[in-house]
């Protein structure tokens, strides 16, 4: 009886306990990022220079959206420039990890060098490769040259721009997701992949055979995380490029940026954000729907 | 992440077998945090449930090599080593640059050794823009932020793991909602509340929202879930609070996690551009990053100076990661088990 009264009051105290702890986390978590959400899903249909008072606006930011031709471009473009990276960034860190993992001497130097340019800011890197990049002084135009190669205006050409900005983010990402990979890799049982040499398996049968299989949830795990950052480029566009030129490396978050920042356009700044947030969304959703089939395997 | 069994226990394959491969005596350390980090639901991987099959270490690692050959091996070395070269040319590049006399810098062919050198380059740079204040603030701001959410997420964490409470899963799973929005989506409404608090341009701005992480209240309740029971009785008894447990107890059997998000946060929050973008407006209040983008924004074509300033804002960084570098690359293993 005594006992269970003791509980009962300890049962309590815990109660009153549980509140003390989650009270600070929650509310935070409440006033910084909950309500942030919604209010930015709010003011997507408001008209708002953060000077006069909002006005409800109904779903105009939207039709204006859709025939704004370079909210299309930052749409396009920041399509592109995923499509671009993600491959790169998974195909390379991959590889390394692959060969990093077959008994390498000096493994340590390797992944500390690799790992390098993932702790140096976006800022500091984006400055060092428009150095890099320079059209008359560049050292990428150097080591082409010697290649036999004509200087490319990297950052100052439509085409190119964005190729450059490609190459700078796979570089920085692919120390990052080759340490993913490489304690993936780590959980392949080796047996099974001398079983498969002893069967007669050739290394690139073993690999897609017994590796990939064996590590695809991580391959899709590693994927879906560089596609929803990468969708949200921002530094290298402000200081590489500014967007340029002529808005070819113009992204969705430059866009929201430009709108919501230096123009002013709280509401229309809002509409963008809420495409990009659906477009992670869907992205999202598609991770859980694919990532429950095959992670089985 | 719909629930929390999905969210830990998906895959063995992200679960690095106790018998690591040949690399297995630098790896070692790698390896420990990831098997804590998945005892979450712990399932047995296949080299687990066949080690006792399993030839000793030592043999299988000769056993490896014979089998392997050496034909494929100076190939493997010579990529890595090109892939590291490439790594490693910008930075040098760089430094080079930053010790030229400007006039220099505008050569082609390029040249790596300056010549003359020119060192004034860095207190130039030094006293143009504030950087030594730069660099402090960017310290204060990230110090703060990553000791405070640490203490908060642990809070939480320890409050999802422990007790039982109505709406605890709603909640929770609230909680893990907001990891799916962006933080881009919401810089406006974040800057309206700002304004409305009167924190533009303090520190305040950068530090408070940030310190409320959900992804590090998630982790935290991940590995709490994974302390013994007994354990905290034991400490009970010695009349230990809820308090003492936490801090004295779940949050030391954690440090593996504990060490990954403090580093993720001092990353995150050191390089981070975004924020005190838009949030501060003074230069005497710039972190590092703001201030070098702001920097470059000034002396656009004056590579020499530039790059000396840039070597400066790399510096700090990179000296803490090559410090603590063993962390850093657990983290980074610690994150494939996020979901």
């Amino acid at each position: 009886m005594k006992a269970r009264l003791a509980s009962m009051r300890w049962g309590r105290r815990r109660t009153l306990v549980a509140i003390g702890l989650l009270a600070i986390p929650l509310a935070g978590v409440l006033v910084f990022r909950i309500m942030p959400a919604i209010a930015s899903f709010a003011l997507s249909f408001t008209e708002w220079n953060l000077i006069a008072p909002p006005e409800f606006v109904g779903l105009s930011n939207f039709e204006e959206l859709v025939g704004d031709p370079t909210f299309w471009q930052a749409l396009w473009n920041t399509i592109y420039y995923v499509g671009g990276a993600v491959p790169g960034i998974v195909g390379v860190s991959l590889a390394l990890a692959l060969i990093l993992n077959r008994g390498i001497r000096g493994i340590k130097i390797f992944r500390t060098v690799y790992f390098l340019p993932v702790v140096s800011s976006m800022v500091a890197v984006g400055i060092m490769w428009r150095w890099m990049f320079n059209a008359q002084y560049g050292l990428v135009n150097a080591g082409l040259g010697f290649l036999g190669i004509e200087p490319i205006n990297w950052l100052g050409s439509q085409t190119w721009a964005m190729p450059a900005l490609i190459v700078v983010t796979v570089w920085r990402e692919i120390g990052f997701y080759m340490i993913i990979f490489l304690a993936a890799l780590q959980g392949v049982p080796r047996h099974l992949v001398e079983a498969a040499r002893l069967d007669g398996a050739g290394p690139w049968q073993r690999f897609w055979g017994v590796t990939f299989p064996m590590i695809s949830p991580v391959t899709f795990f590693v994927s879906i995380m560089a596609m929803i950052n990468t969708f949200q480029a921002f530094e290298y566009m402000y200081v590489m490029t500014e967007g340029g030129p002529r808005d070819s490396t113009l992204t969705l978050v430059y866009y929201l940026y430009l709108q919501g920042f230096e123009y002013f356009r709280t509401g229309y700044a809002s509409a963008i954000a809420l495409v990009l947030f659906t477009i992670i969304l869907v992205i999202t959703i598609v991770q859980w729907k694919i990532g429950e089939r095959r992670v089985v395997y | 992440m719909s629930s929390t069994e999905t969210s830990t226990g998906d895959t063995p394959a992200h679960e690095p077998s106790p018998h690591a491969p040949q690399g297995a005596g630098s790896q070692r350390h790698l390896v420990q945090p990831l098997r804590v980090a998945a005892d979450g639901v712990h399932h047995a991987s296949g080299a687990e449930r066949v080690a006792g099959m399993e030839p000793p270490p030592q043999a299988r690692v000769s056993h490896m090599q014979r089998h392997l050959g050496w034909m494929g091996k100076p190939l493997y070395y010579a990529t890595l080593i090109f892939g590291a070269a490439m790594m490693v040319v910008p930075f040098l590049w760089m430094f080079s640059t930053s010790l030229k006399v400007e006039s220099d810098v505008f050569q082609f062919p390029p040249e790596w050794l300056p010549d003359p050198a020119r060192p004034e380059n860095y207190p130039d740079a030094l006293t143009i823009a504030p950087f030594a204040r730069y660099l402090a603030n960017s310290a204060f701001v990230t110090i703060t932020d990553t000791v405070f959410s640490l203490t908060v997420c642990a809070m939480a964490g320890y409050a999802f793991a422990r007790f039982h409470f109505r709406f605890r899963n709603t909640i929770f799973i609230a909680v893990l909602a907001t990891m799916m929005v962006p933080v881009h989506v919401e810089l406006i409404p974040q800057f309206i509340l700002m304004r409305g608090l009167g924190w533009i341009d303090t520190f305040q701005a950068l530090i408070v929202p940030s310190i409320f992480w959900p992804f590090g209240i998630f982790l935290l309740r991940q590995f709490f879930m994974t302390v013994p029971k007994e354990l905290e009785d034991a400490a009970r008894m010695d009349g230990a609070g809820h308090l003492r447990i936490l801090f004295g107890l779940m949050v030391p059997l954690s440090l593996p996690a504990m060490a990954a998000l403090g580093i993720f946060k001092f990353m995150f929050t050191w390089n981070s551009l975004i924020a005190p973008l838009i949030f501060l407006t003074s230069r005497e209040k710039f972190t590092v990053t703001l201030g070098l983008a702001t920097f470059q924004g000034q002396y656009e074509t004056q590579w020499a100076l530039l790059m000396a300033a840039t070597v400066v804002a790399l510096v700090p960084i990179i000296t803490v990661f090559l410090i603590g570098q063993r962390y850093f690359i657990q983290g980074v293993a610690l994150s494939g088990l996020k979901r």
